[in-house]
């Protein structure tokens, strides 16, 4: 047992700048939560209340346990686009009767509930989350489909969304429908490929073609209850297995199917009993520099975090530039990798590689928490092999299959985005706090390369440089980029799983792990070709 | 020589017998009834016999199997406790005729007394005071109030008073059909009705040498229904009047010897304080009680004696010393029953979870003398402990709560702080009312009178102890507390804060009824910076657990106290039983019934149904399935407590169920039967409403 020493002063100038730098991007980041939970509005959700309709929030939070937990997932979807923040759907992991869920709901108040570009990603990171952790899925449904106008980006790409359905149905993974309204054209397939469907009377409306659709098709004259009635659909056509008598008898019902699950996870439990951190996660506000050129020692996030703050350090003294070690984290066992001067040398980059393997051979889970501003270049770094040691944590990364989170707490720039396990290397969950930037490199940087590059073309053809026109371009180039390597850019964009307050991290954590370990952890021998 | 008793009867005065009986060395038999199976007197018994079924008739009424399970027990003797067939002459004289020792007067003192007619003839005739008798033919105007009396009748059952003249007739009739079913004989007589009279009887003793006691006057005038529920000793009237405790006594001891009493019995007078009925504090003799009575421990604990060992030295024939030691201190005793005072005193029935009694110094026994080591302080004698299921055929009295300490104002401060802090969970009680009654002015000025309650308003004084704020802070702990413990319970996840959202958006809900108006809703969310109780702004959480809630509350609503002053930290502790939540602090106790998150539409009651207000057993019923009924007309009539309630149609329609059938038992809420207000008659083919 290593207990962590916390040298942060809180009483500090430094301390106090970054708190209130922390406090000033919080609230931006939760008045634009604000405006996913407001949904489509007060008018429409008077509207729809009106009609005796729970919103999405509510339904959500009749379903899961009283007073559990629940981890709502990519809330700033589509922020930045045309539509509106959260993609018109809320996705979560909740704990129905003890069995950890991901939940996946329809917003009817924001455009019907239609599905656009965002809404089908973020759901289909709600379905990868399922499939990969092993968390049974219970679908929310009330949506009148896809989005129109912008069908070309849904509608081929959009059968994943059934697809993910029956797979998870044949990996075992139970599936559940619960049908408040809407479920037509395409959207019947999500009753249609789930174990169990639950439907209301007089709400449900499942079918393929409706009244006008049929009548162009076929000339039939029909009406919505007998295409797509509940009452019919659980008399007659037996895609109902249950008729609620209204939706929180839905929800009733739909907490009693999955109480029948009879759910085992599969991983390891944890400890019955965990030493809350010695410091205060208040103090997590504080850690962070807002100007990001300057250092931090993950070591005080560690030490806020982990069990104890209980942190056994591996390889203290070699590659100093990244932290490894062992901790707990809500009584789960946790490998953590956390950059601590930003650069990874060759040294950081072969100590990470051997880390994730020893790791690998324990069964741990993996923690990145990024502050990188990428693999060192220059001559004696490349001489020195730093592109087969980066590539050799990029292996060791890729190939390792104990699971990961990330959490970007500052910088996480060029390939030490990778190495650290970024989006695209498929950590279980990626997280960013609101300090954190994420691009190839840092925009002064880029738009530096870009003159350099600029004046040698210049230089190149004996042209004149043209200094104004170089600055504006610098500019511009810079505040793009600095806008684009944003939390709530990246967010938008479903780069990561949400933005989180820094003193939540310990609780998102924990929900986490709790929710990795529904499924095996099992780590490989079985890497890369690591060149040497 | 006196070995082994049996006491025929059950509940508080079966232990109570047993406790002395154990002090004393003797083997102890009780006997019970099906529903009494699991009752604490039983297994407080050496040995138990069963009687089979549960009403009295087939059970504890029952001579010959009471006498039956004494010979098969090897029981040399019985006592018969109070009620039941304690004052049953016949019973007396079989239990001698078996050749066991009968715990009770001779059989010749309970036949004089049997009839309240013949006993008064017999009293007046001795010197002792006695209220004209009136007969009910001969009644006049001049006459009013009066009271109807069963002849046969004790314990305030079948008396009915009469204010008008026109309703006489009707309420001698009614009172003499009640005394048919419930003492076998229909004779009732009329006396003149005392409005403010006051209940004091004298507890005496007296050996088969001659030897008669006045132990001390007992005052029980606060009533319900002719029934006590608060009684002392000594008397404060008696205490304040002159040379009254004398005459009394005098008059008791002359009644006692008049009729050749042996062992404890009680003489009941109606005192007069304002001279209505003649002198100023003139007292007239109402009845002789030939058994031990509910309220003996008041005059255990002033004298210090055990009556029911006396009761046992009597019956074994032991001397009685010459005189009873003096009295000391005062002594009151409140009757806990499960029932509803502001319902028409319906009683309950149902599981006591919970009973237990705060600075409880003595079970059964006096607690020692002021000033003695170990006293004063309480006295429990409780029939239930926790988990006892109160069943729906016997008198629904739980325990007796008894203060003793050197003035009356302590022990009415001691009681009621006993009472008021007693855990009592699962039944409705009258402990508000005692409560509220304990700390009335009036009771405290000792002016206290059979009409207490009419005069100082029942619906006052069975208000519910804690203020409609109280129990919506209790609700809150109530909330707190569950949250805790689903999160205790919780299998995943248990150890995340509770209610965490990273995105938070509703607060958590629950929704309690208080039996009492609109539910109350409660929603909370616990924030980096705390509990946050909506509508509740300054309210801040303590601690929460599962069991106890401290919360710091404002103390004054209007924030007129500044600043940290004005807060109050307040502890409130939580106990549950399914949806039962019950909150005890300070405030008040407060029961809960948590709402579902959900309700389960197959278990919803159908539009138009009779429940059973109060357990009890049908009598009659009104109409049959398919017969179309009117808004009003009585469907079903039940009887409990030995009173009748009709449960009428709630609106015009056709019964369509009846669940029901005549000498039926039902629980509280059954399905008696459902009037539909839509359904076509299936006699007449009409719809309600319509002209047959």
């Amino acid at each position: 047992m290593s207990v962590l020493r916390s040298a942060l002063d809180t009483g500090s100038g430094a301390y106090a700048a970054a708190a209130a730098a922390m406090r000033d991007k919080l609230a931006e980041i939760e008045a634009e939560h604000a405006k996913a939970i407001a949904g489509g509005g007060p008018e429409r959700l008077d509207r729809h209340r009106r009609r005796g309709k729970l919103t999405a929030r509510e339904r959500i939070e009749l379903l899961v346990d009283a007073d559990s937990p629940f981890l709502e997932l990519c809330p700033l979807a589509a922020w930045g686009s045309e539509f509106a923040v959260g993609a018109s759907i809320v996705t979560g992991i909740g704990v129905v009767e003890d069995t950890e869920c991901v939940i996946v709901a329809n917003d009817p108040t924001v455009r019907g509930g239609t599905s656009n570009p965002w809404t089908m990603r973020k759901s289909l990171r709600a379905n990868d989350i399922a499939m990969r952790n092993r968390l049974p899925i219970i679908s929310l449904v009330e949506s009148g489909g896809a989005d129109l106008p912008t069908q070309k980006e849904v509608f081929i790409p959009g059968g994943r969304l059934f697809r993910d359905l029956t797979r998870a149905s044949a990996k075992g993974i139970p599936t559940i429908a619960l049908v408040f309204g809407n479920s037509t054209a395409g959207g019947a397939y999500v009753p249609g490929m789930s174990d169990h469907t639950v439907m209301i009377n007089g709400r449900s409306k499942v079918f393929l073609g409706g009244p006008p659709l049929v009548k162009m098709a076929t000339g039939e004259e029909s009406d919505d209850e007998s295409l797509g009635g509940a009452e019919m659909h659980a008399r007659t056509s037996g895609l109902a297995d249950y008729l609620a008598a209204d939706e929180r008898d839905a929800i009733r019902i739909g907490r009693l199917i999955v109480k029948r699950l009879n759910w085992r996870k599969r991983g390891p439990a944890p400890r019955a009993t965990v030493a809350e951190p010695l410091y205060s996660a208040g103090e997590l506000l504080g850690v962070v520099p807002p100007d990001l050129k300057v250092p931090f020692d993950p070591r005080e996030v560690i030490a806020r975090i982990a069990d104890g703050s209980d942190f056994d350090e591996f390889k203290p003294l070699y590659g100093p530039s990244l932290v490894t070690g062992w901790a707990e984290l809500h009584g789960y066992p946790l490998g953590i990798l956390a950059n601590a001067r930003g650069v990874l040398f060759s040294a950081e980059a072969q100590k990470a590689a051997q880390f994730i393997q020893l790791a690998n051979r324990s069964g741990t889970s993996l923690l990145f928490l990024h502050n990188t501003t990428g693999y060192m270049v220059g001559r004696e770094y490349e001489q020195g092999g730093i592109i087969k040691h980066g590539a050799m944590m990029i292996n060791a990364v890729t190939n390792s299959t104990v699971p990961h989170i990330s959490v970007l707490i500052g910088a996480s720039y060029g390939a030490g985005h990778y190495g650290m396990c970024g989006r695209a290397y498929d950590p279980r969950f990626l997280f960013a706090w609101p300090s954190a930037k994420a691009a190839v490199m840092g925009g002064v940087q880029l738009a530096g390369v870009m003159s350099i590059i600029g004046r040698a073309a210049a230089a190149a053809r004996g042209a004149p440089f043209d200094e104004e026109a170089d600055a504006v371009m610098r500019a511009m180039v810079e505040n793009q980029i600095e806008a684009e390597s944003l939390p709530l850019f990246l967010s938008g964009l479903l780069y990561d799983d949400g933005v989180i307050d820094p003193r939540d991290t310990r609780t998102v954590l924990g929900a986490c792990l709790s929710a990795i370990h529904s499924a095996p952890v099992q780590g490989t021998a079985n890497f890369g070709v690591f060149r040497m | 020589m006196l070995t082994s008793v049996l006491v025929a009867n059950r509940g508080e005065i079966a232990r109570r017998v047993f406790a002395t009986c154990r002090r004393m060395g003797l083997s102890t038999v009780a006997v019970f009834s099906d529903a009494d199976a699991a009752s604490p007197h039983v297994a407080d018994a050496d040995t138990a016999v069963r009687l089979p079924g549960s009403a009295p008739a087939e059970t504890y009424l029952r001579g010959e199997l009471l006498i039956g399970a004494a010979l098969a027990s090897g029981a040399g003797a019985i006592h018969p406790g109070y009620g039941f067939l304690s004052e049953n002459a016949g019973f007396a004289k079989a239990v001698l005729d078996a050749g066991l020792v009968w715990i009770g007067p001779p059989v010749r003192a309970i036949e004089l007394m049997g009839s309240k007619v013949e006993a008064k003839k017999l009293m007046g005739g001795a010197g002792v005071p006695v209220l004209a008798g009136l007969d009910p033919a001969d009644v006049t105007g001049a006459d009013l109030p009066v009271l109807i009396k069963a002849s046969a009748g004790g314990g305030g059952r079948g008396m009915r008073v009469v204010r008008e003249l026109a309703g006489l007739a009707g309420q001698i009739e009614a009172a003499r059909r009640e005394a048919r079913s419930a003492f076998g004989d229909p004779t009732v007589f009329c006396e003149p009705y005392l409005e403010n009279g006051r209940h004091i009887e004298v507890q005496v003793m007296a050996d088969r040498h001659g030897t008669v006691w006045a132990v001390g006057e007992r005052e029980c005038s606060i009533q319900r229904r002719h029934q006590k529920v608060i009684e002392e000793a000594p008397s404060p009237l008696v205490e304040r009047t002159a040379g009254m405790r004398e005459r009394l006594f005098e008059a008791a001891r002359a009644a006692v010897k008049a009729i050749g009493y042996e062992g404890a019995g009680t003489v009941e007078f109606l005192a007069d304080e304002r001279g209505t009925a003649g002198e100023r504090g003139g007292f007239y003799f109402l009845e002789c009680n030939t058994r031990i009575q509910v309220e003996h421990p008041v005059t255990e604990c002033t004298t210090g004696l055990d009556l029911v060992r006396l009761q046992l030295q009597a019956a074994a024939g032991d001397p009685l010393p010459p005189g009873p030691p003096a009295a000391r201190g005062h002594s009151i005793e409140a009757r806990l029953y499960a029932e509803d005072p502001a319902r028409d005193w319906r009683p309950h029935s149902g599981t006591v979870h919970r009973l237990e009694v705060p600075g409880v110094v003595t079970e059964f026994a006096p607690p020692a003398e002021p000033g003695a080591p170990g006293g004063p302080g309480v006295r429990l004698d409780s029939g239930v402990a926790g988990g006892s299921f109160v069943p729906v055929h016997y008198d629904p009295m739980l325990a007796k709560v008894i203060s003793y300490a050197a003035t009356r104002g302590e022990a009415a401060r001691l009681l009621a702080s006993a009472l008021a802090r007693a855990k009592v969970h699962g039944l409705a009680t009258n402990r508000d009312l005692l409560v509220r009654v304990l700390r009335h002015p009036a009771f405290l000025a000792g002016d206290t009178d059979t009409a207490f309650f009419a005069r100082h308003g029942l619906d006052a004084l069975a208000r519910p102890l804690a203020s409609p704020e109280s129990v919506e802070l209790s609700a809150i702990a109530a909330a707190l507390a569950d949250a805790a413990a689903n999160r205790r319970d919780a299998r995943v996840d248990g150890g995340l804060p509770s209610g965490w959202r990273n995105v938070p958006a509703e607060a958590q809900l629950k929704t309690f009824g208080s039996g009492h108006g609109a539910d109350i809703e409660v929603r909370y969310r616990f924030t980096r910076d705390g509990l946050r109780v909506e509508g509740h702004d300054r309210l801040s959480l303590v601690s929460a657990a599962p069991e106890l809630v401290v919360l710091d509350v404002p103390g004054d609503a209007r924030g007129e106290v500044p600043g940290e002053a004005g807060v109050v930290r307040r502890r409130f502790e939580v106990a549950r039983y399914g949806a039962l939540t019950c909150v005890d602090s300070p405030l008040g106790p407060v029961s809960l019934i948590q709402r579902p998150r959900f309700a389960d539409p197959s278990a919803q009651v159908s539009a138009g149904s009779l429940l059973a207000p109060i357990p009890g057993t049908v009598t009659r019923v009104g109409a049959w399935v398919g017969d179309r009924v009117t808004a009003g007309q009585p469907i079903v009539v039940l009887e409990a407590m030995k009173m009748e309630h009709a449960i009428a149609a709630p609106a015009a329609g056709v019964l369509t169920a009846l669940d029901v059938t005549v000498g039926q038992p039902v629980e509280v809420g059954a399905v008696l039967a459902i009037v539909d207000a839509t359904a076509r008659s299936a006699v007449d083919g009409t719809q309600p409403g319509e002209p047959a």
